[in-house]
Parts: structure tokens; sequence; C-alpha cells
């Protein structure tokens, strides 16, 4: 940790970087973003097992972009959103310092988007046993079973959409259920509107979710929202071999046309 | 009305739960369902949850739901008909187990929803409504009623307000009219008050900054770097406004089938960036310092100048929701300082 104080010192004094994104003392158990500015407050920055939140959702927020270049503390989690944000041409190698951080605490020195990519490739990126034992649970289910399991969890949203303001996959300045003219989901959270949400939101992330699972931890309604997109995941690993965020030119299985695809339904 | 105190023992309170039911009142009460515990449509007292510090969400959905249907349309080729709805038929309900800083919460609502229109879809549902509610003997770091003017056993906003007294009894405050008809229903579960202090059984919930400072002194802060300081973690949701007691902004939207349909007042909140974005493109509020300094002006400003309440009751429940530990209590003692500056 200490690494990454002095590195963040430097950064700030030589004006390499106007801010750093890290984590801070949070006013409860778990630790809070912070933006720090100053050399002089960079040993408020710390890590532990409470920096949870998954920090690369402010990497393409206006506010903290027109503070000036941004240096981010990246775990993982930020490390693989930071490859799908330059897959989909978010992020250009060089536009951020990135200053990895291991599971431990300790400093990596990524310098850019290779060294990432390389550093990605040593680490095992997997879902949790606890999320791979809902994900199996729910698979056991007889589809009258799984969807009223889903139902009971849908009737809980309230379309506070802290869900989507969390990922840094939704990143789009105006999303497809804000649209009301026309509407191309109902809005209003009843069972259909919520429905609706949850197969939209899952359906945009497919390959593109990272199971960081900040979507599932933000919901104030405790719903387990993240299993969709995790879902997905083993979709596109089972149909497409691919594992999300590991490169920065990703090409994404979903959205990509190619003239010589092997299926003919989509000329 | 001055309140009248009396005794319920504590096997007499499922017998009063039984008789408003049977009276054919609708029993909202809190209920844990999947770890969480909120307020639900209960049948039976066994159903009722009495371990928790507060709801996730407040009780406003009683008279002030996420969805409500303001009005039905009728388009045909020479007319169009717009039919009011019919706000004779709204259930009588009681509000089982709210604390009381929820109660002072209704304030802040009649404020906003009578200001200068009266608003009569949620007036029928209030009227509609009977709040008993329950003081509290525990609390969090959270929790912050005693720094807006409330306490854990207040008497406001409540119509009966119960406080459990060291042998498990309540002590039963009866506050309106209201509270006086639930009585009323069955006088027979009632005895002669108590005479064991209130206090003594209630948590303490410590003052956190002196809220004067802040609602007669935000001239003073409105240019600020600290907005920008407090809100540049927020990824402006809608988690605070949505469990909020108080807040009351909501967006409208059309269902329609064909030529019919209906108007929908929707729980909207004023961190979406959308929420101030005109048809133009053009945002008055273009960044999210603006939109965390209106949430906090409207309630500790905006609210006390014009409508002569303070919007916030100090339920902590914001803090609690928000996904990135935007805790008020902290940021209301950080500008209570500023002005001291
Ligand atoms: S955070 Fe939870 S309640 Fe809010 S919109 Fe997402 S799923 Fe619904
Ligand atoms: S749900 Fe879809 S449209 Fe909405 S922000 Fe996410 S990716 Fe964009
Ligand atoms: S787990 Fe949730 S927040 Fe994280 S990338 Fe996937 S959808 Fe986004
Ligand atoms: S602003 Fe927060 S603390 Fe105040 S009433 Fe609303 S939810 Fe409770
Ligand atoms: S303060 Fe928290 S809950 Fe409210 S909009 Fe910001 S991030 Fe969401």
């Amino acid at each position: 940790m200490d690494d990454i104080r002095k590195k963040a010192k430097e950064l700030l004094e030589n004006k390499t970087v106007q801010v750093v994104i890290g984590y801070g003392k949070g006013s409860g158990e778990e630790a809070r973003a912070i933006f720090v500015r100053d050399a002089a407050k960079t040993d408020q920055l710390i890590f532990d097992e409470t920096c949870l939140q998954n920090l690369a959702v402010y990497i393409l927020k206006h506010e903290v972009k027109h503070l000036g270049k941004i240096a981010i503390v990246a775990t993982s989690s930020v490390l693989r959103s930071i490859m799908i944000l330059a897959s989909e041409q978010q992020l250009k190698d060089g536009d951020l310092v990135v200053l990895g951080i291991t599971s431990d605490g300790k400093y990596i020195d990524l310098p850019n988007f290779k060294a990432i990519e390389d550093y990605l490739a040593t680490l095992n990126v997997s879902i949790t046993d606890k999320e791979k034992e809902l994900l199996k649970m729910i698979d056991a289910m007889t589809m009258e079973e799984r969807w009223a399991w889903w139902q009971n969890e849908f009737s809980k949203c309230f379309k506070c959409y802290a869900c989507r303001s969390a990922c840094p996959m939704c990143y789009c300045p105006k999303c497809t259920t804000d649209s009301n003219q026309p509407q191309w989901i109902p809005v209003a959270s009843h069972q259909l509107g919520n429905m609706e949400w949850h197969l939209m939101r899952a359906m945009h992330l497919a390959g593109r979710c990272i199971n960081c699972g900040e979507c599932a931890k933000a919901c104030p309604m405790d719903i387990p929202l993240n299993l969709l997109t995790y879902k997905m995941i083993d979709e596109m690993n089972a149909n497409f071999g691919v594992t999300v965020g590991m490169k920065p030119d990703a090409v994404f299985a979903l959205s990509t046309f190619k003239n010589e695809d092997k299926e003919n339904f989509i000329r | 009305m001055e309140i009248e105190k009396k005794l319920l023992k504590k096997a007499s309170l499922e017998k009063l739960f039984e008789k408003l039911k049977a009276d054919g009142k609708k029993m909202y009460a809190p209920v844990k369902k999947d770890k969480l515990v909120n307020f639900a449509l209960v049948d039976t007292f066994g159903e009722i949850c009495d371990d928790y510090i507060l709801t996730v969400k407040s009780a406003k959905s009683v008279a002030f739901p996420k969805i409500e249907k303001i009005v039905d349309y009728e388009h045909s080729k020479n007319s169009s008909k717009a039919i009011d709805i019919d706000v004779s038929n709204f259930p009588e309900v009681v509000l089982w187990g709210v604390r009381p800083c929820d109660a002072v919460g209704f304030d802040s609502l009649d404020a906003i929803f009578t200001w200068d229109y009266k608003d009569n879809i949620y007036l029928a549902r209030l009227e509609k409504t009977s709040i008993i509610s329950f003081s509290c003997f525990k609390s969090d770091n959270n929790c912050f009623c005693t720094s807006v003017n409330g306490n854990p056993g207040g008497t406001k906003g409540s119509d009966i307000l119960l406080t459990k007294i060291s042998n498990g009894d309540y002590l039963v405050e009866i506050i309106t009219e209201k509270g006086k008809q639930i009585i009323a229903k069955a006088p027979e579960l009632f005895e002669a008050a108590p005479t064991e202090e209130k206090d003594k059984n209630l948590t303490n919930v410590p003052i956190k900054f002196n809220v004067k400072d802040i609602t007669e002194n935000s001239a003073k802060f409105f240019e600020n770097d600290l907005w920008v300081e407090q809100s540049l973690r927020c990824i402006g949701c809608g988690a605070c406004a949505f469990v909020c007691p108080t807040c009351a902004c909501f967006d409208i939207q059309d269902e329609s089938a064909g030529k019919n349909g209906t108007r929908l007042r929707l729980w909207d909140s004023c961190c979406f960036s959308l929420f101030t974005m005109h048809t133009s493109g053009h945002n008055p509020r273009e960044v999210q310092s603006q939109r965390w300094r209106q949430r906090i002006m409207h309630k500790f400003s905006y609210m006390p100048e014009r409508l002569n309440v303070v919007g916030c009751i100090g339920c902590g429940r914001c803090s609690r929701a928000c996904p990135v530990d935007m805790n008020i209590s902290e940021h209301l003692i950080n500008l209570a300082e500023e002005v001291k500056k």
C-alpha cells in the first residue's frame, strides 16, 4: 500500500495526473471511493478487504474527467472493466494511469494495456463458489419455478437504477429505459416494467459483464440481479469460448457481424 | 387535543391487531422477507416482525405509492375524454409499527402535496390511513432524528404511539381523534396508564449538529466547493430518494393501448441526471454536485423557508441505501461546520 501512496504522491506532484481515484475510510465498515487531488492527502488512500467497489464506474463520469487526467487504483475488476471500455473505444491506451493492486494490497506496475492484458492472463477471474451454487440452483429449477423465483425477486424492484449507476459498463448517457417517446419498455415499476427492465439490462450486458457484482451490491432491495448477467457469462463461455474483459481489443461475440459467418440467418 | 395515556398489556397487542383487522381495515406492518424488513399487507399478527430499527423503504407508499394512476383518458374520432380517478374507493388502512421519524415524515409530504394545489389523491389516501407507531428502543449510527427536531419517542405525526416498558407491556399515547377512534374499537383492552417513565425505555440518539446552523445560513454555502467535494463519488441513482419518507418528486408517464390509456405518477429523484433535462438538451443542473446540492438545499433550505418544515426527519435510510456511502449526517455536520468558519 505504501507503494501506491508513494506513486500517487509522485503523480500528483509532478502533475502527470490531476486526480487519483482510490479507496479511503468510509463511514461504516466498507471503504469508500475517494478522489485525491492534493499530493499532501495521498496518505488517505487505503487498501484492505473492505475495499470492494469497482471504481471503474468513475472513469467516464464527466464530473471526474473534468478534473483532468486520472490515475486509478485498480483491482482485477477495475482492470477488466478498463479492457471492456477500451474494446468499446471509450478509452485509449495512455488515457489514464493504472495503479494495479493485487488482492493482498501489492502494487503492480501496469504501464499500458498490453501489461494489463498479460497480468489478467495470470488471474483466475471466475465467479465465486457461492455464486456458482446459486446459478446451479436456478438451473435445476423447472421453467415454472424459475419464473416464480425471478418474479419474486423482480417484485422488490422499484427502479431506482442504483444497479445501472453502479455498473462501469452502463455508461450510456441516456439509457434505453429512460426513453419515453417512444417508451421502449414500460417506465413504471410494475410487474411488466420491472421484468422488461431486467431482461433489457441483462441483454445489454451479455458478453460485457465482468462479474464484479457491483450491481447486486448496489441494490437497496437485495435483488441478486448479477446472476442474470453471470448466466450470460456462462453462455458466452460455452458458445463462443470467450472470457470477457481480458484484452483491450476484444471482438464482441454478440455485436459483431462477419460476412463469412457460418450461420446464414443473419444475411 | 391533549394526549391521553393508557396501558396495553403485552398479551393484548395481538388482540388489538385482530380487532382492527376484523373491523375490515387493511393492516400494513413490517414484515421480514428474504432478509429485508419492509411494510407489507399482513393477514395475521404472527407475520409481523418486531426486530428492526427501520424498514428499508419508508412508510410513504400508503399515501404516495411508487405508481399512482392519476387519470384515465379516451380518444375517439371527435372527442377526447379524461376520466378522474375515483378516490372514494380507497381502502381504510392501518399502518402498524411505524417509527416516530416516519410518522413525522407525513408532515413533509402533507406540506408538499397541499402547498398550492391540493392533491386529492394523496389526501384521500392519507385520510383513510391511521398511524400506529412504536417508539424506538434500538438505533444505529445512521439515525439522527434528534438533530432534526425529532426523538425516538416523539408523538408528532402518529395517531397512537406505543412505547414498550420494562415489563413488556406498552404505554399507549392517544394523540389524535383518529387514535381515539381506534381505541374505541377495543376499549376493553386498555387500562390505566403505567407510572414508569417513558424516556428510560427509549434508545439514545446523540445530537450530531444544530439544524438551525444549516436552515438559517443556507445562503452562505449555496456557492461552495463542498458540494463537489461531497458528491464526486455519488453515482446519481434514485436509491436515496426512493427509500426516503419525505422525498415527493414524481414523474408523469402515460401508458396507452391504442387511443386510450392511463396517466401515471411515478417516483422520481433529483439525483438523476435526466431529472432537469430540457427538451432542448439543455440541463440547468448539469453536474452531480448541483444535483446533490439540490437534494440537501431542498430539504434544509427551501422547505423550511417556504413550507415551514424541515424536509428531513433523520431516519438515515438514504445513508443505509446509498451504494457509495454518501452519508447524509456526515455531510450535514460538514455544512454546519462550514457556516462557523
Ligand atoms: S438497484 Fe435494485 S431496486 Fe434499484 S433498479 Fe436495480 S434491481 Fe431495481
Ligand atoms: S441498461 Fe443498456 S441502455 Fe441502459 S445504461 Fe445499461 S447498457 Fe446502456
Ligand atoms: S456484475 Fe453487474 S455491475 Fe459488474 S459488470 Fe456485471 S452487470 Fe455490471
Ligand atoms: S433525507 Fe435521508 S435521513 Fe432525511 S428523511 Fe430522507 S432518507 Fe431519512
Ligand atoms: S447519494 Fe447515493 S443513493 Fe443518492 S444518488 Fe448519490 S449514489 Fe445514489
